[in-house]
């Protein structure tokens, strides 16, 4: 469903991507690793669309992603190293803002991620106030919102306890049970999500 | 179900207020610099009402230039830094539209306010006052306009570190026809004058912007989003 096929991407004078193809299957986790500056941040904004390859090709449903940009990013959830939150909005306004821009949402659905993602005791104070541990497990409640199709994260578990690396592992293998695909660069997941991933090791810097 | 794009202007709208007025300060800044601009000029010239209106046009449309410009620092910035512009971007909804409510939300929250507050400003440079709405309405219509070619602007230079001596350098080219029409406007409404010409050009230059500039932002962003 997912294709990523010779992908070659320049930052600057660094070759990046050198040639990166694998493909994913709904129900699939492609786990990326790789040493710091492997190029997994670059692959997986790459796959989001947000970077522009120099060759190669990521294809969505047999069709080339660029070609269908909205619809692709439509089944797709992005979650960067930054949870994507403002500062002077609470957690459930944020969500109400960038979930309900994609679609519709209802309270009812906004305190269920809350509640699942552990996040609803602190969710009606201002992000600033937050910890980095906390705004995560509030992006997370976003990821979960979506609906998306297409999880692609990037170190999920940063900032997380144990709890939440858990959580995080049970998220994914909720979502890949449920016929969703996983991409994640990760370092501390490993072993952690029981569906056999897809271990995709992109090297040295 | 997906949101309509109706639904979705509103709820960018919504959010770009809320987060303004818990920020005052970043609301009044450019207000407060533009007012102390204005209130200024007199002390600095002739105490003679014939002079002081010479100047006013010049004066309140310089003012709200180098006014706007400050405030267009803070059109995509703070998004762009944390994160939620790339979350626009990736909505699968149209930046194009995204991005013109954010423009519009904008000018309501710094072009609209400058524009009322003129008159304060417009008394102490003897401006009449039967001249007061045609002014209001220049300052509003090519705040607009100024608001539209600054989100091209603002798109592109949001790559850039420090990008705020940029973003003036250039937007000013952009903008000195706004700048022109307007202090026009303006100054026919102190003459008595009709001022049906400049504010039909100003109005066609907001129209220019309109159609292209949201479309020229979003190919901007998703650029310096890169």
């Amino acid at each position: 469903m997912l294709s990523v096929s010779g992908l070659h991407l320049w930052r600057g004078d660094r070759h990046v991507l050198r040639g990166v193809s694998f493909s994913a299957t709904p129900g699939q986790c492609v786990l990326l690793t790789g040493k710091n500056g492997a190029g997994k941040t670059t692959l997986l904004r790459a796959i989001a669309g947000l970077l522009d390859p120099e060759e190669g090709e990521v294809s969505w449903r047999g069709v080339p992603a660029r070609k269908t940009r909205d619809a692709f990013h439509a089944e797709l959830a992005y979650l960067g190293h930054e949870p994507p939150l403002k500062g002077d909005l609470s957690g459930r306004e944020n969500l109400k803002f960038s979930i309900g821009i994609r679609r519709d949402i209802s309270r009812a659905a906004i305190d269920a991620a809350l509640e699942r993602t552990g996040a609803s005791s602190f969710a009606d104070r201002s992000m600033r106030m937050l910890s980095a541990g906390q705004k995560r497990r509030v992006a997370l409640a976003g990821v979960l919102l979506t609906g998306a199709v297409l999880w692609l994260l990037d170190e999920p578990t940063t900032n997380l306890d144990t709890d939440g690396q858990h959580l995080v592992a049970a998220l994914i293998d909720e979502h890949t049970h449920g016929g969703g695909i996983v991409i994640a660069a990760v370092h501390h997941l490993m072993g952690l999500v029981s569906a056999s991933p897809v271990n995709l090791d992109l090297g040295a810097a | 179900m997906k949101t309509g794009a109706l639904e979705v202007g509103r709820l960018i709208m919504e959010r770009d207020l809320r987060l303004a007025f818990r920020k005052p300060s970043q609301l009044l800044q450019p207000l407060l610099f533009f007012m102390i601009v204005a209130t200024l000029f007199p002390l600095t010239l002739t105490p003679e009402l014939s002079r002081l209106r010479d100047a006013a046009p010049g004066v309140l449309w310089i003012g709200a230039l180098l006014s706007s410009l400050l405030a267009l620092e803070f059109l995509f910035r703070d998004d762009a830094q944390d994160g939620t512009l790339e979350q626009f971007a990736l909505s699968g909804q149209s930046l194009t539209w995204m991005l013109f409510a954010k423009t519009c939300t904008h000018w309501l929250l710094t072009g609209l306010p400058l524009a009322l507050s003129a008159p304060i400003a417009a008394v102490g440079l003897g401006v009449p006052g039967e001249a007061m709405w045609s002014m209001v309405a220049s300052l509003a219509l090519g705040g607009f306009a100024l608001s539209l070619v600054g989100a091209i602007t603002a798109g592109l230079t949001l790559g850039a570190r420090r990008g705020g001596v940029l973003l003036s350098l250039l937007t000013l080219p952009l903008a000195v026809p706004i700048l022109v029409f307007g202090a026009d406007a303006t100054q026919r409404a102190i003459m008595g004058d009709a001022i049906a010409p400049p504010m039909y050009l100003l109005g066609a230059i907001a129209v220019l912007g309109l159609t292209l500039a949201p479309l020229a932002a979003a190919a901007a962003v998703r650029i310096g989003l890169e």
